[in-house]
């Protein structure tokens, strides 16, 4: 049987993936698809606790309706995301977030 | 979660885009699992139709002749610590807690209607102006500086 655990347990390794994959990736490119990562396990995490929660049914919608919210917003970072990212390019031909440092003192 | 793991240790970029699709469609594959069948469809469609498309442009757009061997941060043992150490205290917070397991089951997908357009409509409306405001934005960032108002 699959219980809420299992729910949590997957969100927070896929979370903790998506926090190494930002970290430690050079591409901003990478650094953004481990962000849509994270943001998928919190729509696990979500839809785990709406699945098995102790509510009447319009109160788990809850669940539902902000995982709609969060793909709604992940979807307006991304494009924002990629756009900065093109700009970046288009100014300094590189993507390599270690050579992006003209605000360093 | 293996599409997780690909993400983040892949050495070819596109591996990694593709890592991701596995990633988000197996997202998808959970939440059948919650029953939550609306939610796993909205998932493929947007995902897998169109954030990996949108980030292969970025990759296309943006190549670069190193992609082809990614080399990982420097500092990557410390991200690796960091991650698996917010891992274990979220396993602990989980192992720990004492929610009561129920049975699943499933949202009916009309119950979420009602509710988007009744209890939640303020937060519906504003989405959809965030939606605007990213699509305005991002085509006035791309645009070339040419001499047109």
């Amino acid at each position: 049987m699959i219980e809420l655990a299992h729910f949590q347990v997957l969100s927070a390794g896929l979370f903790c993936i998506g926090i190494y994959g930002v970290l430690a990736r050079r591409s901003a490119v990478l650094i953004l698809m481990s962000i849509e990562l994270m943001l998928n396990a919190v729509n696990i995490n979500l839809v785990g606790f709406a699945a098995t929660a102790d509510f009447t049914e319009p109160q788990r919608a809850l669940g539902h309706v902000l995982v709609i919210f969060v793909i709604t917003i992940a979807a307006a970072e991304l494009a924002l995301a990629v756009a900065i990212i093109l700009r970046l390019y288009r100014n300094r031909f590189s993507v390599n977030v270690d050579e992006i440092d003209l605000l360093r003192g | 979660m293996i599409g997780g793991f690909g993400v983040v240790l892949a050495r070819n970029i596109v591996y990694a885009a593709f890592a991701l699709l596995i990633a988000l469609v197996g997202t998808a594959g959970v939440f059948l699992l919650a029953f939550a069948e609306f939610l796993a469809l909205v998932q493929i469609l947007i995902y897998g139709g169109a954030v990996v498309i949108v980030i292969l442009f970025g990759l296309m757009l943006t190549r670069l002749q190193d992609f082809e061997h990614l080399t990982d941060h420097r500092q990557w043992p410390l991200a690796a610590i960091v991650a698996f150490a917010m891992f274990g205290f979220m396993a602990a917070a989980i192992g720990t807690s004492n929610m009561v397991a129920m049975e699943r089951q499933g949202v009916d997908f009309r119950i979420i209607g009602s509710v988007l357009f009744t209890e939640w409509v303020v937060p519906f409306e504003v989405a959809s102006l965030v939606l605007l405001l990213a699509l305005i934005g991002a085509v006035i960032m791309v645009r070339k500086e040419t001499e047109q108002d």
